[in-house]
């Protein structure tokens, strides 16, 4: 157990060395996540505007006040701080299909493991980076959280969500990539993908916002818990009873994913013709 | 019991068959055609503990095929294998800390951070006890000579250091077994060398098992005692280097070297004149006409020097390799005429 917990270690101050390697365009990416957040600020303005609800005013659009859809942007940010996982999938997908996936075959170490310790590390460093001015946002739009922080219960629950995401974005990733054992390319699939996660993972718009049919539906996904449901645990829209019925239902779909990679990985492997010399 | 032991090994490829044309790739999209490809068409080896044995074959034959059924990489279609009494395929950890694969130019070291860092990896992934570690790191480095390397980035290593690398990440656990597929492959004529010369003392002194592929003869000539030929997928040959030539090759080279640089020609009645440079002459004679062709040709001419080799083995092989080809596949063969000669 010793010697795991050292290896496991050890990945993961390596795969953070080399995430640290190339520091510009690393910091560039963690700045210009910011922008797309100003011009959906922008837009939710206006239509707040449109419809006589404007800043001060006090109107409500669908529940929420136009503060409370900036903050509700500002954390859909941090969610996704710890849900997305860049690169991922289509990372596995080329490793299959260039052959370096033998080298997890050949050498006595668990592929999803490794990747789960680089895909930490990664994490690490980016929040490392991105600390400072996250910080800073928020600082600028402590106005925007008109019921300030919440108590440290909710705070507790929030954070356990996140990391909950983290393993869940990870998990529904990686299977996804793994679907390249079968069809060598998911480039297309994860177009697919990543369309529904914008829609109902609440990114574009919190989900409550959905008419009848559409809430149903989106609440039986595991999607919206890579973005809206830490948003609005933070935000003290869910009740007590609703969040541990929730925790549990994001637990089960983290066990689903953790589950299904295990079974596609080794299925796959099976598979697996060694393409790439 | 051998250390390695393949029955009836065997792996089929399914391979999309398209023909040309957009046509034919958008009817690709409803309908397609496959071939099953017999990469290794069930084979029988044996490898004893401590040889060095090449594989060798034109490109497609199976050997690399061969070597990643081996390693575990990939599942066979038929057959057994057993390396150390394990089956690679189930890719137990315990034979995964005991076996390596190297493939040249494939990268498994981190490629943008020092190649000591992913040593130091290794270290934990196969649990190499920390003075065993640097014992082993500081022996492998001072005889591949990369010391003053391993504190630079992978990616800024030339190809023959980065090999270098490779070779001691791979070895580094002390592998019973070890599998390099092409390790050459790509290196210049001393990079080439030193690597040969590298896993000569390697594996004499640790009397290590290795299988290797290659398309240098010089690699094999250097270091293998025994040869096996794979075309298509089956065992041709199987024995020394030297006995390809008696098996395969039945004449010599012979160069006279003449004293008057008059009389070049009326050589063709002792055997086929391959070049006349007078005063130079060089002839093909079967092999076992050369003692009574060479009392005839010294007789009958004043000849001031002669020489007698073998056929270039590269020349011998690509025969073999073309001839086989036209035979249909059979499974673990014996060669073309005769059972296989072990060693």
């Amino acid at each position: 157990m010793r010697a795991r917990v050292v290896t496991w270690w050890t990945i993961l101050r390596i795969a953070l060395e080399e995430r640290l390697v190339y520091r510009g365009d690393f910091a560039l990416g963690t700045l210009m996540r910011f922008l797309p957040i100003v011009t959906q600020i922008f837009l939710w303005w206006a239509v707040f505007e449109s419809v006589g609800a404007g800043n001060r005013s006090g109107g409500t659009v669908a529940g929420y006040r136009f503060e409370e859809m900036v903050a509700y942007y500002l954390l859909t940010m941090v969610s996704r701080a710890f849900s997305s996982m860049p690169g991922l999938a289509s990372g596995v997908a080329a490793q299959i299909r260039t052959g370096e996936i033998k080298k997890y075959l050949i050498q006595p170490v668990d592929m999803l493991g490794f990747l789960l310790l680089n895909r930490l590390a990664h994490k690490l460093a980016y929040y490392s980076v991105a600390l400072l001015p996250f910080a800073l946002v928020f600082y600028l739009c402590r106005g925007y959280f008109v019921s300030g922080w919440p108590d440290a219960a909710t705070l507790a629950a929030y954070v356990l969500c996140l990391l909950l995401s983290f393993l869940l974005g990870f998990f529904l990733e990686v299977s996804i990539g793994l679907i390249g054992f079968w069809f060598l390319e998911v480039s297309s699939l994860l177009f697919v993908y990543m369309l529904f996660n914008f829609f109902l993972s609440g990114h574009m718009f919190p989900l409550d916002m959905l008419p009848a049919p559409w809430k149903g539906i989106v609440d039986v996904l595991p999607l919206k818990y890579l973005a809206y449901f830490p948003a609005s645990v933070f935000l003290g829209k869910v009740d007590r009873a609703e969040l541990i019925r929730n925790l549990w239902i994001e637990a089960g779909w983290v066990l689903f994913f953790v589950v299904l990679a295990r079974v596609t990985f080794h299925r796959g492997v099976k598979r697996y013709s060694g393409f790439g010399g | 019991m051998a250390i390695i032991e393949l029955r009836q090994l065997a792996k089929s490829f399914r391979v999309y068959q398209k023909s040309e044309g957009l046509l034919a790739s958008v009817r690709g999209l409803f309908r397609r055609r496959y071939r099953e490809i017999q990469a290794v068409g069930g084979i029988d080896l044996d490898v004893e503990q401590g040889e060095f044995v090449a594989f060798l074959g034109p490109n497609g034959a199976g050997k690399t095929t061969t070597l990643k059924l081996l390693s575990g990489v990939i599942y066979p279609t038929g057959g057994t294998a057993q390396v150390m009494g394990f089956v690679p395929w189930r890719r137990d950890n315990a034979y995964r800390r005991r076996f390596a694969l190297v493939i040249g130019q494939k990268n498994q070291l981190w490629w943008d951070l020092p190649a000591q860092e992913s040593f130091r990896l290794h270290q934990q992934i196969y649990r190499i006890a920390p003075d065993a570690f640097q014992q082993r790191l500081d022996e492998l480095t001072s005889l591949l000579d990369v010391g003053r390397l391993l504190k630079q980035p992978v990616r800024e290593l030339s190809l023959g250091e980065r090999m270098r690398m490779e070779l001691i990440a791979a070895l580094l656990h002390s592998p019973e077994v070890l599998f390099l597929d092409e390790p050459t492959i790509g290196l210049d004529v001393v990079a080439q060398r030193n690597i040969q010369q590298f896993l000569k003392y390697y594996q004499q002194q640790r009397r290590i098992t290795i299988l290797l592929t290659s398309h240098y003869m010089k690699d094999v000539a250097a270091l293998c005692q025994r040869v096996v030929i794979i075309v298509q997928g089956a065992i041709r040959y199987d024995g020394s280097l030297s006995g390809i030539l008696d098996r395969f090759s039945g004449h010599k080279v012979v160069t006279l070297q003449l004293a008057d640089d008059g009389d070049a020609n009326g050589f063709a009645r002792f055997g086929q004149v391959l070049e006349v440079q007078p005063p130079r002459v060089k002839l093909r004679i079967a092999r076992k006409d050369v003692t009574e062709v060479l009392a005839a040709i010294l007789a009958q001419h004043a000849i001031e020097d002669v020489a007698v080799e073998d056929p270039p083995l590269e020349e011998v092989i690509a025969k073999v390799f073309s001839e086989a080809s036209l035979l249909p596949a059979r499974g673990a063969a014996p060669g073309p005429d005769g059972p296989a000669e072990q060693v």
